[in-house]
Protein backbone atom coordinates (compact mmCIF):
# COMPACT_ATOMS: atom_id res chain seq x y z
CA UNK A 1 0.00 0.00 0.00
CA UNK A 2 1.06 3.75 -0.96
CA UNK A 3 3.03 5.22 2.39
CA UNK A 4 1.08 7.15 4.58
CA UNK A 5 3.63 10.42 4.45
CA UNK A 6 2.81 11.00 0.64
CA UNK A 7 -1.15 10.94 2.09
CA UNK A 8 -2.59 14.81 2.10
CA UNK A 9 -5.08 13.71 4.17
CA UNK A 10 -2.59 14.43 7.01
CA UNK A 11 -1.93 18.20 6.28
CA UNK A 12 -5.88 18.64 5.18
CA UNK A 13 -6.90 17.05 8.23
CA UNK A 14 -4.25 19.04 10.89
CA UNK A 15 -6.06 21.95 9.19
CA UNK A 16 -9.25 21.39 10.07
CA UNK A 17 -8.44 20.35 13.42
CA UNK A 18 -5.90 23.43 13.76
CA UNK A 19 -8.91 25.61 12.52
CA UNK A 20 -11.81 23.97 14.59
CA UNK A 21 -9.64 24.36 18.15
CA UNK A 22 -9.04 28.35 17.14
CA UNK A 23 -12.56 29.45 15.95
CA UNK A 24 -16.19 28.77 15.88
CA UNK A 25 -17.00 25.87 13.28
CA UNK A 26 -18.80 28.04 11.24
CA UNK A 27 -15.91 30.19 10.99
CA UNK A 28 -14.10 27.45 10.31
CA UNK A 29 -15.95 26.07 7.69
CA UNK A 30 -15.83 29.51 5.84
CA UNK A 31 -12.15 29.75 6.51
CA UNK A 32 -11.68 26.45 5.02
CA UNK A 33 -13.99 27.42 2.07
CA UNK A 34 -12.02 30.64 1.49
CA UNK A 35 -8.54 28.24 1.59
CA UNK A 36 -9.67 25.57 -1.10
CA UNK A 37 -11.02 28.73 -3.21
CA UNK A 38 -7.79 30.47 -3.54
CA UNK A 39 -5.87 27.75 -4.05
CA UNK A 40 -8.16 26.12 -6.63
CA UNK A 41 -7.82 29.45 -8.48
CA UNK A 42 -4.38 30.32 -8.29
CA UNK A 43 -3.93 26.33 -9.61
CA UNK A 44 -6.18 27.20 -12.02
CA UNK A 45 -4.75 29.70 -13.77
CA UNK A 46 -1.31 28.63 -13.29
CA UNK A 47 -1.98 25.43 -14.98
CA UNK A 48 -3.90 26.65 -17.56
CA UNK A 49 -1.07 29.21 -18.38
CA UNK A 50 1.82 26.24 -18.08
CA UNK A 51 -0.23 23.81 -20.58
CA UNK A 52 -0.49 27.14 -23.34
CA UNK A 53 3.65 27.02 -22.89
CA UNK A 54 3.55 23.59 -23.18
CA UNK A 55 1.63 23.31 -26.45
CA UNK A 56 4.21 25.97 -27.91
CA UNK A 57 6.96 24.33 -27.21
CA UNK A 58 5.60 21.03 -28.12
CA UNK A 59 4.21 22.26 -31.34
CA UNK A 60 8.21 23.95 -31.70
CA UNK A 61 9.60 20.56 -31.37
CA UNK A 62 7.47 18.79 -33.95
CA UNK A 63 8.26 21.49 -36.43
CA UNK A 64 12.10 21.80 -35.20
CA UNK A 65 11.85 24.82 -34.03
CA UNK A 66 12.79 25.83 -30.97
CA UNK A 67 9.31 27.88 -29.58
CA UNK A 68 9.40 30.65 -27.03
CA UNK A 69 12.79 31.52 -25.71
CA UNK A 70 12.83 35.12 -24.67
CA UNK A 71 10.47 36.51 -21.60
CA UNK A 72 11.83 33.93 -18.64
CA UNK A 73 14.19 31.48 -18.08
CA UNK A 74 13.49 29.18 -21.18
CA UNK A 75 10.29 31.41 -21.64
CA UNK A 76 8.37 30.64 -18.96
CA UNK A 77 7.59 33.70 -18.35
CA UNK A 78 5.89 34.26 -22.11
CA UNK A 79 2.74 32.95 -21.95
CA UNK A 80 2.00 35.32 -18.43
CA UNK A 81 3.16 38.44 -20.68
CA UNK A 82 0.85 37.56 -23.08
CA UNK A 83 -2.01 37.24 -20.01
CA UNK A 84 -0.96 40.70 -19.05
CA UNK A 85 -1.34 41.90 -23.08
CA UNK A 86 -4.53 40.22 -23.33
CA UNK A 87 -5.67 42.29 -19.73
CA UNK A 88 -4.74 45.74 -21.44
CA UNK A 89 -6.66 45.29 -24.96
CA UNK A 90 -10.01 46.70 -25.25
CA UNK A 91 -13.03 44.88 -25.40
CA UNK A 92 -14.68 45.71 -28.55
CA UNK A 93 -18.41 45.45 -28.79
CA UNK A 94 -19.56 44.07 -31.77
CA UNK A 95 -22.98 46.02 -33.50
CA UNK A 96 -26.32 44.08 -33.73
CA UNK A 97 -24.75 41.04 -31.47
CA UNK A 98 -26.85 39.85 -29.03
CA UNK A 99 -25.14 41.26 -26.29
CA UNK A 100 -26.51 39.77 -22.97
CA UNK A 101 -25.63 36.13 -24.30
CA UNK A 102 -22.21 37.93 -26.23
CA UNK A 103 -21.03 38.51 -22.33
CA UNK A 104 -22.64 35.23 -20.58
CA UNK A 105 -20.77 32.93 -22.89
CA UNK A 106 -17.63 33.35 -21.59
CA UNK A 107 -19.13 33.09 -17.99
CA UNK A 108 -20.46 29.18 -18.98
CA UNK A 109 -17.50 27.80 -20.47
CA UNK A 110 -14.84 28.39 -17.50
CA UNK A 111 -17.92 27.60 -15.09
CA UNK A 112 -17.82 24.49 -16.82
CA UNK A 113 -14.10 23.13 -16.36
CA UNK A 114 -14.11 24.79 -13.39
CA UNK A 115 -16.40 23.02 -11.81
CA UNK A 116 -15.00 19.81 -13.29
CA UNK A 117 -11.89 19.80 -11.85
CA UNK A 118 -13.30 20.24 -8.67
CA UNK A 119 -13.77 16.70 -8.53
CA UNK A 120 -10.61 15.29 -10.00
CA UNK A 121 -8.52 12.87 -7.39
CA UNK A 122 -4.84 14.60 -7.00
CA UNK A 123 -3.30 12.90 -4.85
CA UNK A 124 -4.24 10.60 -1.44
CA UNK A 125 -6.56 12.51 0.53
CA UNK A 126 -6.36 15.21 -1.81
CA UNK A 127 -9.63 15.61 -3.81
CA UNK A 128 -11.98 18.30 -2.98
CA UNK A 129 -15.44 16.32 -3.65
CA UNK A 130 -15.48 12.94 -3.26
CA UNK A 131 -19.42 12.19 -5.03
CA UNK A 132 -20.50 8.82 -5.21
CA UNK A 133 -21.06 9.59 -8.81
CA UNK A 134 -17.70 11.07 -9.42
CA UNK A 135 -17.18 10.41 -12.91
CA UNK A 136 -20.75 10.79 -13.66
CA UNK A 137 -20.66 14.42 -12.64
CA UNK A 138 -17.42 15.19 -14.26
CA UNK A 139 -19.13 14.08 -17.78
CA UNK A 140 -22.04 15.99 -16.97
CA UNK A 141 -20.60 19.25 -15.97
CA UNK A 142 -17.70 19.71 -18.53
CA UNK A 143 -20.37 18.98 -21.28
CA UNK A 144 -22.18 22.13 -20.32
CA UNK A 145 -19.24 23.59 -22.16
CA UNK A 146 -20.19 23.31 -25.26
CA UNK A 147 -23.47 25.43 -24.35
CA UNK A 148 -21.32 28.42 -24.16
CA UNK A 149 -19.83 27.50 -27.25
CA UNK A 150 -23.15 27.80 -29.46
CA UNK A 151 -24.54 30.98 -27.43
CA UNK A 152 -20.92 32.20 -28.44
CA UNK A 153 -21.17 31.77 -32.00
CA UNK A 154 -24.63 32.44 -32.60
CA UNK A 155 -24.33 35.56 -30.83
CA UNK A 156 -21.52 36.84 -32.15
CA UNK A 157 -23.62 38.29 -35.55
CA UNK A 158 -20.72 36.51 -37.02
CA UNK A 159 -20.81 33.96 -39.94
CA UNK A 160 -17.31 32.62 -39.00
CA UNK A 161 -18.82 31.89 -35.72
CA UNK A 162 -21.96 30.65 -36.30
CA UNK A 163 -20.79 27.97 -38.76
CA UNK A 164 -17.92 27.49 -36.15
CA UNK A 165 -20.27 26.84 -33.59
CA UNK A 166 -22.54 24.13 -35.15
CA UNK A 167 -19.70 21.89 -36.29
CA UNK A 168 -18.33 22.41 -33.09
CA UNK A 169 -22.29 21.63 -31.47
CA UNK A 170 -22.57 18.84 -33.78
CA UNK A 171 -19.40 17.09 -33.15
CA UNK A 172 -19.08 17.51 -29.38
CA UNK A 173 -22.63 15.87 -28.79
CA UNK A 174 -21.52 12.86 -31.31
CA UNK A 175 -18.36 12.04 -29.28
CA UNK A 176 -19.56 12.39 -26.87
CA UNK A 177 -21.36 8.64 -26.40
CA UNK A 178 -18.47 7.39 -27.44
CA UNK A 179 -16.78 9.48 -24.51
CA UNK A 180 -19.60 8.27 -22.09
CA UNK A 181 -19.64 4.06 -22.94
CA UNK A 182 -15.87 3.86 -23.21
CA UNK A 183 -15.88 5.34 -19.44
CA UNK A 184 -18.93 3.08 -18.67
CA UNK A 185 -16.26 0.18 -19.62
CA UNK A 186 -14.40 1.16 -16.64
CA UNK A 187 -17.47 1.51 -14.29
CA UNK A 188 -18.66 -1.94 -14.84
CA UNK A 189 -15.10 -3.52 -14.34
CA UNK A 190 -14.95 -1.89 -11.08
CA UNK A 191 -18.34 -1.19 -10.19
CA UNK A 192 -18.55 1.90 -8.78
CA UNK A 193 -18.48 5.77 -10.23
CA UNK A 194 -16.63 7.13 -6.90
CA UNK A 195 -13.13 8.44 -8.27
CA UNK A 196 -11.49 7.38 -5.17
CA UNK A 197 -13.17 3.73 -5.17
CA UNK A 198 -12.06 3.64 -8.61
CA UNK A 199 -8.51 4.48 -8.25
CA UNK A 200 -8.54 1.93 -5.29
CA UNK A 201 -9.80 -0.76 -7.37
CA UNK A 202 -6.76 -0.52 -9.42
CA UNK A 203 -4.24 -1.02 -6.30
CA UNK A 204 -3.21 -4.43 -7.99
CA UNK A 205 -2.51 -3.05 -11.28
CA UNK A 206 -4.05 -0.17 -13.31
CA UNK A 207 -7.89 -1.69 -15.34
CA UNK A 208 -5.43 -1.01 -18.85
CA UNK A 209 -3.51 -3.90 -18.35
CA UNK A 210 -5.76 -5.57 -15.78
CA UNK A 211 -8.78 -5.30 -18.02
CA UNK A 212 -7.42 -7.56 -21.38
CA UNK A 213 -7.24 -6.09 -24.57
CA UNK A 214 -11.12 -5.02 -24.17
CA UNK A 215 -9.94 -2.03 -21.42
CA UNK A 216 -6.88 -1.16 -24.15
CA UNK A 217 -9.69 -0.39 -26.57
CA UNK A 218 -11.68 1.54 -24.44
CA UNK A 219 -8.95 3.43 -23.98
CA UNK A 220 -8.03 4.56 -27.47
CA UNK A 221 -11.55 4.91 -27.86
CA UNK A 222 -11.69 7.42 -24.74
CA UNK A 223 -8.88 9.47 -26.67
CA UNK A 224 -10.28 9.70 -30.16
CA UNK A 225 -13.50 11.05 -28.96
CA UNK A 226 -11.77 12.82 -25.97
CA UNK A 227 -9.70 14.67 -28.61
CA UNK A 228 -12.56 15.51 -30.77
CA UNK A 229 -14.28 17.04 -27.51
CA UNK A 230 -12.38 19.02 -26.52
CA UNK A 231 -12.15 20.62 -29.90
CA UNK A 232 -8.52 20.08 -30.62
CA UNK A 233 -6.87 18.83 -33.93
CA UNK A 234 -7.29 17.15 -35.95
CA UNK A 235 -11.06 17.26 -34.99
CA UNK A 236 -10.31 21.37 -34.76
CA UNK A 237 -12.90 22.00 -37.70
CA UNK A 238 -14.58 24.43 -34.89
CA UNK A 239 -11.99 26.88 -35.32
CA UNK A 240 -10.40 25.97 -38.49
CA UNK A 241 -7.76 28.82 -39.41
CA UNK A 242 -7.54 28.68 -42.83
CA UNK A 243 -11.42 28.65 -43.55
CA UNK A 244 -13.28 29.88 -40.56
CA UNK A 245 -10.64 32.70 -38.91
CA UNK A 246 -10.84 31.33 -35.31
CA UNK A 247 -14.44 29.38 -35.63
CA UNK A 248 -17.15 30.40 -33.02
CA UNK A 249 -14.65 33.33 -31.21
CA UNK A 250 -13.87 35.40 -34.08
CA UNK A 251 -15.45 38.40 -32.68
CA UNK A 252 -14.30 37.99 -29.18
CA UNK A 253 -11.09 40.33 -28.17
CA UNK A 254 -9.29 40.64 -25.32
CA UNK A 255 -9.95 38.47 -21.77
CA UNK A 256 -13.28 37.33 -23.34
CA UNK A 257 -10.98 35.62 -25.78
CA UNK A 258 -8.45 34.40 -23.50
CA UNK A 259 -11.33 32.62 -21.61
CA UNK A 260 -12.43 30.54 -24.31
CA UNK A 261 -9.00 29.84 -24.64
CA UNK A 262 -8.16 29.03 -21.11
CA UNK A 263 -11.22 27.17 -21.42
CA UNK A 264 -9.92 24.98 -24.09
CA UNK A 265 -7.08 23.87 -22.56
CA UNK A 266 -8.70 23.49 -19.06
CA UNK A 267 -10.63 20.91 -20.65
CA UNK A 268 -7.91 19.22 -22.38
CA UNK A 269 -6.09 18.70 -18.61
CA UNK A 270 -9.61 17.40 -17.54
CA UNK A 271 -10.37 14.68 -20.38
CA UNK A 272 -6.07 13.86 -19.65
CA UNK A 273 -6.71 13.40 -15.82
CA UNK A 274 -10.13 11.43 -16.36
CA UNK A 275 -8.40 8.95 -18.71
CA UNK A 276 -5.27 8.98 -16.38
CA UNK A 277 -7.48 8.17 -13.32
CA UNK A 278 -9.87 5.36 -15.06
CA UNK A 279 -7.43 4.09 -16.96
CA UNK A 280 -4.13 4.30 -16.35
CA UNK A 281 -4.80 4.58 -12.06
CA UNK A 282 -4.73 7.87 -11.17
CA UNK A 283 -2.23 8.79 -8.28
CA UNK A 284 -1.95 4.77 -7.97
CA UNK A 285 1.81 3.76 -8.44
CA UNK A 286 1.97 1.10 -10.77
CA UNK A 287 1.96 -2.46 -9.12
CA UNK A 288 2.65 -5.39 -10.83
CA UNK A 289 0.42 -8.16 -8.66
CA UNK A 290 2.57 -10.56 -6.60
CA UNK A 291 5.92 -8.82 -7.03
CA UNK A 292 6.40 -7.37 -3.52
CA UNK A 293 9.63 -5.68 -3.89
CA UNK A 294 9.18 -3.75 -7.42
CA UNK A 295 5.56 -2.59 -5.24
CA UNK A 296 7.48 -1.22 -2.21
CA UNK A 297 9.96 0.58 -4.73
CA UNK A 298 7.18 2.12 -6.78
CA UNK A 299 5.29 3.36 -3.28
CA UNK A 300 8.45 5.88 -2.45
CA UNK A 301 7.33 7.61 -5.59
CA UNK A 302 4.71 10.33 -4.50
CA UNK A 303 1.00 10.12 -5.67
CA UNK A 304 0.96 13.07 -6.99
CA UNK A 305 4.09 12.55 -9.23
CA UNK A 306 2.16 9.79 -10.23
CA UNK A 307 -0.80 11.65 -11.16
CA UNK A 308 0.57 14.31 -13.12
CA UNK A 309 2.76 12.08 -14.87
CA UNK A 310 0.34 9.87 -16.47
CA UNK A 311 -2.14 13.14 -16.71
CA UNK A 312 1.19 15.27 -18.65
CA UNK A 313 1.54 11.91 -20.63
CA UNK A 314 -1.99 11.76 -22.04
CA UNK A 315 -2.01 15.45 -22.62
CA UNK A 316 1.42 14.90 -24.34
CA UNK A 317 -0.18 12.39 -26.66
CA UNK A 318 -3.44 14.91 -27.56
CA UNK A 319 -0.59 17.18 -28.51
CA UNK A 320 0.97 15.31 -30.63
CA UNK A 321 -1.99 14.16 -32.69
CA UNK A 322 -2.76 17.95 -33.00
CA UNK A 323 0.43 18.46 -34.73
CA UNK A 324 1.03 15.66 -36.70
CA UNK A 325 -2.65 14.63 -38.13
CA UNK A 326 -4.29 16.69 -41.38
CA UNK A 327 -7.67 18.37 -40.14
CA UNK A 328 -10.89 16.10 -41.28
CA UNK A 329 -14.22 16.77 -43.26
CA UNK A 330 -17.37 17.59 -41.14
CA UNK A 331 -18.87 14.78 -42.86
CA UNK A 332 -15.47 12.21 -42.17
CA UNK A 333 -15.87 13.56 -38.93
CA UNK A 334 -19.58 12.41 -38.25
CA UNK A 335 -19.06 9.44 -40.19
CA UNK A 336 -16.11 8.38 -37.82
CA UNK A 337 -18.41 8.63 -34.85
CA UNK A 338 -21.59 7.21 -35.94
CA UNK A 339 -20.25 4.20 -38.35
CA UNK A 340 -17.49 3.05 -36.56
CA UNK A 341 -16.76 4.69 -33.08
CA UNK A 342 -20.28 4.08 -31.94
CA UNK A 343 -20.91 0.84 -33.17
CA UNK A 344 -17.71 -0.30 -31.78
CA UNK A 345 -17.79 1.01 -28.66
CA UNK A 346 -21.94 -0.49 -27.99
CA UNK A 347 -20.62 -4.10 -28.66
CA UNK A 348 -17.32 -3.23 -26.68
CA UNK A 349 -19.00 -2.45 -23.34
CA UNK A 350 -21.25 -5.55 -23.78
CA UNK A 351 -18.01 -7.39 -23.95
CA UNK A 352 -16.41 -5.84 -20.69
CA UNK A 353 -19.75 -6.81 -19.31
CA UNK A 354 -19.42 -10.64 -19.98
CA UNK A 355 -15.61 -10.82 -18.76
CA UNK A 356 -16.43 -8.67 -15.47
CA UNK A 357 -19.82 -11.02 -15.01
CA UNK A 358 -17.40 -14.04 -15.31
CA UNK A 359 -14.30 -13.02 -13.83
CA UNK A 360 -12.19 -12.99 -16.53
CA UNK A 361 -9.80 -10.17 -15.38
CA UNK A 362 -7.12 -9.56 -13.38
CA UNK B 1 -15.97 18.71 1.46
CA UNK B 2 -19.64 17.71 1.32
CA UNK B 3 -21.84 18.76 -1.62
CA UNK B 4 -22.51 22.17 -0.89
CA UNK B 5 -19.25 23.15 -1.52
CA UNK B 6 -20.28 22.78 -5.45
CA UNK B 7 -21.71 26.44 -4.73
CA UNK B 8 -18.41 27.32 -3.90
CA UNK B 9 -16.67 26.54 -7.19
CA UNK B 10 -19.35 27.88 -8.98
CA UNK B 11 -19.53 31.22 -7.31
CA UNK B 12 -15.13 31.00 -7.95
CA UNK B 13 -15.68 30.47 -11.41
CA UNK B 14 -18.34 33.62 -11.56
CA UNK B 15 -15.72 35.91 -9.58
CA UNK B 16 -12.64 34.61 -11.78
CA UNK B 17 -14.30 35.52 -15.10
CA UNK B 18 -16.21 38.85 -13.91
CA UNK B 19 -13.37 40.21 -11.93
CA UNK B 20 -11.21 39.78 -14.83
CA UNK B 21 -13.81 41.54 -17.33
CA UNK B 22 -14.04 43.97 -14.80
CA UNK B 23 -10.45 45.01 -14.54
CA UNK B 24 -10.14 44.65 -18.06
CA UNK B 25 -12.84 47.24 -19.18
CA UNK B 26 -11.10 49.70 -16.65
CA UNK B 27 -7.70 49.93 -17.69
CA UNK B 28 -7.82 48.85 -21.12
CA UNK B 29 -7.76 52.27 -23.59
CA UNK B 30 -11.07 52.65 -25.87
CA UNK B 31 -11.44 54.36 -29.18
CA UNK B 32 -14.46 55.00 -31.56
CA UNK B 33 -14.16 54.30 -34.90
CA UNK B 34 -17.29 53.94 -37.72
CA UNK B 35 -16.24 50.76 -39.03
CA UNK B 36 -14.21 49.24 -35.85
CA UNK B 37 -17.46 47.01 -34.42
CA UNK B 38 -18.52 45.51 -37.55
CA UNK B 39 -18.78 41.80 -37.40
CA UNK B 40 -15.82 40.14 -39.06
CA UNK B 41 -15.81 39.25 -42.80
CA UNK B 42 -12.93 38.86 -44.69
CA UNK B 43 -12.41 43.19 -43.99
CA UNK B 44 -15.61 44.11 -46.41
CA UNK B 45 -18.82 45.25 -45.24
CA UNK B 46 -20.72 42.12 -44.13
CA UNK B 47 -23.75 40.42 -46.99
CA UNK B 48 -26.84 40.28 -45.72
CA UNK B 49 -27.89 38.68 -42.53
CA UNK B 50 -26.83 36.41 -39.85
CA UNK B 51 -29.20 34.26 -38.62
CA UNK B 52 -30.53 32.71 -41.33
CA UNK B 53 -32.13 29.03 -41.81
CA UNK B 54 -29.05 26.10 -41.70
CA UNK B 55 -28.26 23.13 -42.98
CA UNK B 56 -30.48 20.58 -41.52
CA UNK B 57 -27.60 17.99 -41.08
CA UNK B 58 -26.96 19.63 -37.97
CA UNK B 59 -30.28 19.11 -36.55
CA UNK B 60 -30.72 15.49 -37.38
CA UNK B 61 -27.65 14.76 -35.83
CA UNK B 62 -28.98 16.23 -32.63
CA UNK B 63 -32.13 14.76 -32.36
CA UNK B 64 -30.66 10.84 -32.74
CA UNK B 65 -27.70 12.18 -30.51
CA UNK B 66 -31.25 12.67 -28.15
CA UNK B 67 -31.97 9.03 -28.14
CA UNK B 68 -28.35 7.88 -27.27
CA UNK B 69 -27.93 10.60 -24.63
CA UNK B 70 -30.80 9.73 -22.85
CA UNK B 71 -29.46 5.92 -23.09
CA UNK B 72 -26.72 6.12 -21.59
CA UNK B 73 -27.96 7.76 -19.06
CA UNK B 74 -29.84 4.96 -18.16
CA UNK B 75 -26.69 2.65 -18.68
CA UNK B 76 -24.63 4.51 -15.90
CA UNK B 77 -26.64 3.43 -12.80
CA UNK B 78 -26.81 -0.39 -14.24
CA UNK B 79 -22.91 -0.06 -14.44
CA UNK B 80 -22.94 0.73 -10.88
CA UNK B 81 -24.42 -2.44 -9.97
CA UNK B 82 -24.19 -4.91 -12.88
CA UNK B 83 -21.60 -7.18 -11.05
CA UNK B 84 -23.28 -7.11 -7.76
CA UNK B 85 -26.89 -8.28 -9.82
CA UNK B 86 -25.15 -11.10 -12.05
CA UNK B 87 -26.35 -12.76 -14.90
CA UNK B 88 -29.96 -11.35 -14.83
CA UNK B 89 -28.44 -7.76 -15.19
CA UNK B 90 -26.10 -8.88 -18.27
CA UNK B 91 -28.85 -10.59 -20.25
CA UNK B 92 -31.60 -7.44 -19.87
CA UNK B 93 -28.95 -5.50 -21.20
CA UNK B 94 -28.22 -7.70 -23.79
CA UNK B 95 -31.39 -7.27 -24.72
CA UNK B 96 -31.07 -3.37 -24.19
CA UNK B 97 -28.40 -3.41 -26.94
CA UNK B 98 -29.87 -4.92 -29.42
CA UNK B 99 -32.97 -2.80 -29.67
CA UNK B 100 -30.55 0.72 -29.40
CA UNK B 101 -28.66 -1.29 -32.06
CA UNK B 102 -31.30 -1.96 -34.36
CA UNK B 103 -32.64 1.70 -33.90
CA UNK B 104 -28.91 2.70 -34.78
CA UNK B 105 -29.16 0.27 -38.05
CA UNK B 106 -32.34 1.86 -38.92
CA UNK B 107 -31.14 5.60 -38.80
CA UNK B 108 -28.45 3.98 -40.98
CA UNK B 109 -31.11 2.74 -43.18
CA UNK B 110 -32.81 5.82 -43.45
CA UNK B 111 -29.87 7.35 -44.43
CA UNK B 112 -29.93 9.94 -41.73
CA UNK B 113 -25.99 9.61 -40.94
CA UNK B 114 -25.18 10.69 -44.27
CA UNK B 115 -23.99 14.16 -44.57
CA UNK B 116 -25.78 16.29 -46.81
Amino acid sequence: MILDIYSFSTLTGAIDKGLNSAMAPWLATLLEFVIVGVVFLIFYALLGLFLVYLERKVCAVIQNRIGPNRVGKWGLLQTIADLIKLLMKELIPIKNADGFLFNLAPFIVIIASFMAIAALPFAKGLQAMDFNIGIFYVMAVSSLGVIGILLAGWSSNSKYSLIGAMRSGAQIISYELSVGLSLLSIVILSGSMQLSTIVQSQADGWWIFKGHILAFISFVIFLIASTAETNRGPFDLAEAESELTAGFHTEYSGIKFAFFFLAEYMNMFIVAAIGATLFLGGWMPLHIGHWQEFNNIMDYIPSVVWFFGKTFFVIYLIMWFKWTFPRLRIDQLLNLEWKYLLPLSLINTVLIAFIALMGWYF
Amino acid sequence: MSSESLVLFFVLALVLVGGAIVFSSLVAPRSFNHEKFEPYECGIPTEGPTWIQFSVGYYLFAIIYLVFDVETVFLFPWADVMKAVGMRAFIEIVVFFFILGLGLLYAWKKGALKWV
